[in-house]
């Protein structure tokens, strides 16, 4: 037999390492970007990405833009828009963001980014109120009658323009009829406004955005804000819940509307939310965000739907880490050899807890339904086909019951990849067959296992903020995989299956 | 005991682990295209009957679903046969029937089937439930293997095999594995049979395990394992010799049973064997696979020299 030399095997783990090293500390030391999260300051990069389709004819479209405002504060902002004439305007106190092109054709994408940096509410600069109140209702007839009852009751149990608003909410989700009635003509948000404006109270609609890292195709959330004379409240018309939380970032708080397009149709716009760490020595630099060094080995030039969808994929490596180590160095025995890595990012998307106990009821129903297909004698390819398909009516059962039962959690179990889990059940259950439950328990066991350790990594902060802003890493991951590979030791788990020769 | 002498204690008995083995023999020695052999019974039979290595008589091959409705056609009406996958693995999917009466198939254990369960069994078989890949398979009827009467009496319903490791055609280490009732009449230690380790040199017992735990008496006969002697040794150490020379595997275990009329039969090959027989010989494999990779050529020699070498190399110092 012939034996390959190992040297440039040995060169090869060593220059992954090196280059990997290195292009980790140039990032780390040309862009700033600290090892840990947490010894910085947070800033939230918004990007708003509008589609459109158009007819070659002039284009003008305008897009609604925040501006700083209680919480935030606008660090700077970038579009990309090749060809487009662009500029920002004021008007009626708003900002946009105005596009033009002569001639344009087809499928358009415009992107406008901007970066908040989150502040204490309370040091933020105050923002005067401006609504334009009107104190008659746009709607005769009818509606008005209806209306008019609503506030009537309102305000009768209520003390004050907060109150008032609260009452007022509880009234449209108590009083199902007429509520369904009034939501032909408007919708409730703008109901309440004009409500609230004719009793006198100042309120305007405003489209909100949560921020939570990593979202992408997100949309705005229309809101309440009710001025009492004093201070501002936010309210969530369909809860009457009160307050703004600390994550929630008002888009829009002018009369105008979101995007205004001229010469194109099929228009949207659409979210996409990233959460940088910025150290707290470049916050006194206030062109850090736009201006880079010409070295920009990293993903963060990507636009940020992008870069939200890179941020789970590059984790991935990392539970793959995890499989490798507990496989070779440990000696665990998993069902199939990624499928755990699968399960793990499933959990990431469902919550641990509702994916444990998804996984684990829905794998029990497929095998009780698989034990009654491998009574048929079905050809293998039909009888996971069935296998299929029966998970996902096990999936849809749980969702539909759950969702009756007033658990929304339950509704998360669709995130689980269902190719996946019929190869789960399939596999478990010719185990089941050929070497009994222990072995099942066995495996399923360890895969759990070997998911919930890759688990706990992923969604560990230190390990996100380092996968995501340090690409090199991923070169000292290969290599680790490629020395394990070459691991001809022992396994943990053999020195108890050889513990009669250590005697 | 700390891992790290617990790890310098195996590593000095030349205990070869799971990682080693796979790395430094089975890929090395092994190249993949020869797999295909030694993964279906029915061409290892095929070259085996080539290569005029004994083997169980074959009764019948079925292939397709088809056949299974003829299934009763291909099976013998007066004495006892063998159900099994070709490309089953680990003794999976093997149905011994050791009489037919009135239309009942008598299992070893005195169980009676129907022809009905032998027919879905079959089914079974071709859709791939025991194959290693879970692929569509072949069914082999073999006759039935009458084991030696001096080694039958050691198993407990079921036929006690010898495994032998074959390295570049020197035979290495060998066991011999003894169905139990924990074990359902398997053959396998990690379902719970007793391995014996045997002697190269001689053909005797030399140690006994089961569960990887260390035994003297047969748990169901009571039989005391280690006087065990397994007789024509040599002429068994040549048949696993020969099975190198058959498929050309370099890192090889040969499943062998000591038939009463035919003498040394060859049951099945296997790509990656070796570790439980290391607990069960109380011995490491690497320094005897250490021992033939010094050798020049070893597939040079003939059998005779191979086996000497093995005997005078491995043979356990009292």
């Amino acid at each position: 037999m012939k034996r390959h030399s190992r040297t440039p095997f040995y060169l090869l783990i060593a220059l992954l390492i090196v280059s990997g090293l290195a292009l980790t500390w140039y990032r780390h030391y040309a862009f700033d970007v600290p090892w840990l999260p947490g010894e910085k300051r947070q800033v939230w990069s918004i990007e708003a990405k509008i589609e459109f389709l158009a007819q070659g004819e002039p284009i003008v479209a305008s897009l609604a833009i925040p501006s700083s405002q209680p919480g935030f504060e606008l660090m700077g902002e970038h579009t990309a828009s090749p060809g487009y004439g662009l500029s920002f305007v004021e008007k009626d106190g708003g900002r946009r963001a105005e596009w033009s092109i002569r001639n344009a054709t087809g499928l358009q994408t415009l992107y406008y980014r901007i970066d908040m940096l989150s502040l204490d509410f309370e040091d933020s600069p105050y923002h005067p109120p401006s609504p334009d109140i009107r104190f008659k209702l746009k709607k005769e007839g009818p509606y008005q009658t209806a209306a008019a009852q609503l506030l009537a009751r309102a305000k009768e149990r209520s003390a004050n323009a907060f109150t008032l608003t609260r009452e007022l909410i509880s009234e449209f989700n108590t009083q199902n009829q007429t509520a369904r009635f009034l939501l032909q003509e408007q919708s409730r948000t703008q109901w309440l406004v004009e409500l609230l404006n004719l009793a006198e109270i100042k309120s305007r609609e405003v489209l909100v955005l949560t921020l939570e890292d990593g979202r992408r195709r997100q949309s705005l959330l229309s809101y309440l804000q009710v001025y009492d004379g004093e201070e501002y409240q936010l309210f969530d018309p369909r809860t009457g819940k009160q307050g703004q939380a600390a994550n929630q970032l008002l888009w829009k708080y002018h009369s105008d509307s979101l995007l205004d397009l001229v010469g194109g149709t099929q228009s949207n716009v659409h979210f996409s939310v990233i959460e940088q760490e910025v150290p707290v020595s470049r916050m006194l630099d206030r062109d850090l965000l736009s201006d880079k060094p010409f070295l920009d080995i990293s993903i963060h030039s990507l636009p940020l739907e992008e870069q939200t969808l890179f941020k789970g994929i590059l984790l991935v490596p990392v539970g793959v880490l995890v499989v490798v180590f507990l496989r070779i160095l440990i000696g665990l025995r998993t069902s199939g050899t990624f499928m755990p890595v699968l399960i793990a990012i499933a959990f990431i998307q469902t919550s641990l807890l509702t994916g444990l106990l998804g996984f684990v009821l829905v794998v029990t129903a497929g095998l009780v339904i698989r034990s009654y297909l491998s009574q048929l004698n079905l050809l293998l390819v039909a009888r996971i086909s069935a296998v299929i398909i029966s998970v996902i009516a096990i999936i849809a059962a749980f969702s539909v019951l759950s969702f009756q039962l007033g658990l929304s959690e339950g509704l998360k179990i669709t995130f689980f990849p269902m190719i996946i889990l019929a190869w789960t059940i399939e596999r478990m259950s010719i185990l089941w067959e050929e070497e009994g439950p222990q072995e099942v328990l066995v495996q399923v066991g360890g895969s759990l296992f070997v998911a919930l350790v890759a688990y706990v990594l992923m969604t560990n902060e230190v390990v996100r903020h380092l996968t995501f802003n340090f690409l090199g890493l991923q070169l000292v991951f290969m290599a680790l995989v490629l020395l394990m590979g070459n691991y001809t030791g022992y396994r943990l788990l053999e020195y108890r299956r050889f513990k009669t020769m250590l005697k | 005991m700390s891992i790290f002498s617990a790890y310098k204690k195996l590593h000095n008995s030349g205990l070869l682990g799971m990682n080693r083995r796979n790395i430094s023999y089975v890929s090395r020695y092994n190249p993949r295209s020869l797999f295909p052999v030694v993964d279906n019974k029915l061409t290892t039979k095929k070259l085996a009957l080539e290569h005029q290595v004994s083997v169980p008589d074959l009764i019948g091959v079925i292939e397709d679903q088809s056949e299974v409705s003829s299934l009763k056609k291909y099976l013998p009406t007066d004495k006892g046969f063998c159900i099994k996958p070709a490309k089953g693995s680990g003794g999976k999917g093997i149905l011994v029937i050791i009489d037919v009466k009135e239309d009942m198939y008598v299992r070893p254990n005195g169980d009676l089937i129907s022809l009905e369960e032998l027919e879905r069994h079959v089914s079974n078989i071709l859709a791939g439930l025991f194959s290693l890949g879970g692929g569509i398979d072949s069914t082999i009827i073999e006759s039935l293997i009458v084991v030696d009467p001096l080694l039958a009496s050691y198993s407990f319903e079921g036929v006690p095999d010898i495994r032998v490791i074959v390295f570049q055609g020197i035979p290495v280490m060998a066991m011999m594995r003894l169905a139990c009732a924990a074990s359902h009449g398997k053959a396998n230690l990690h379902q719970g049979a007793v391995g014996v380790g045997i002697d190269i040199a001689t053909g005797k017992a030399i140690n006994a395990v089961q569960n990887d735990e260390l035994i003297s008496l047969h748990p169901d006969t009571g039989q005391d394992l280690l006087q065990l002697e397994i007789p024509n040794w040599n002429s068994l150490l040549e048949l696993a010799c020969s099975c190198f020379d058959m498929c050309g595997l370099g890192y090889l275990g040969v499943d062998l049973v000591l038939d009463s009329k035919k003498g040394p039969t060859l049951l099945e090959l296997n790509a990656r064997p070796g570790l439980s027989i290391q607990i069960a010989n109380g011995i490491g494999l690497v320094p005897r696979l250490k021992k033939v990779e010094q050798l020049t050529r070893p597939e040079r020699m003939s059998t005779a020299e191979r086996i000497a070498f093995a005997q005078t190399h491995f043979a356990l110092e009292r």
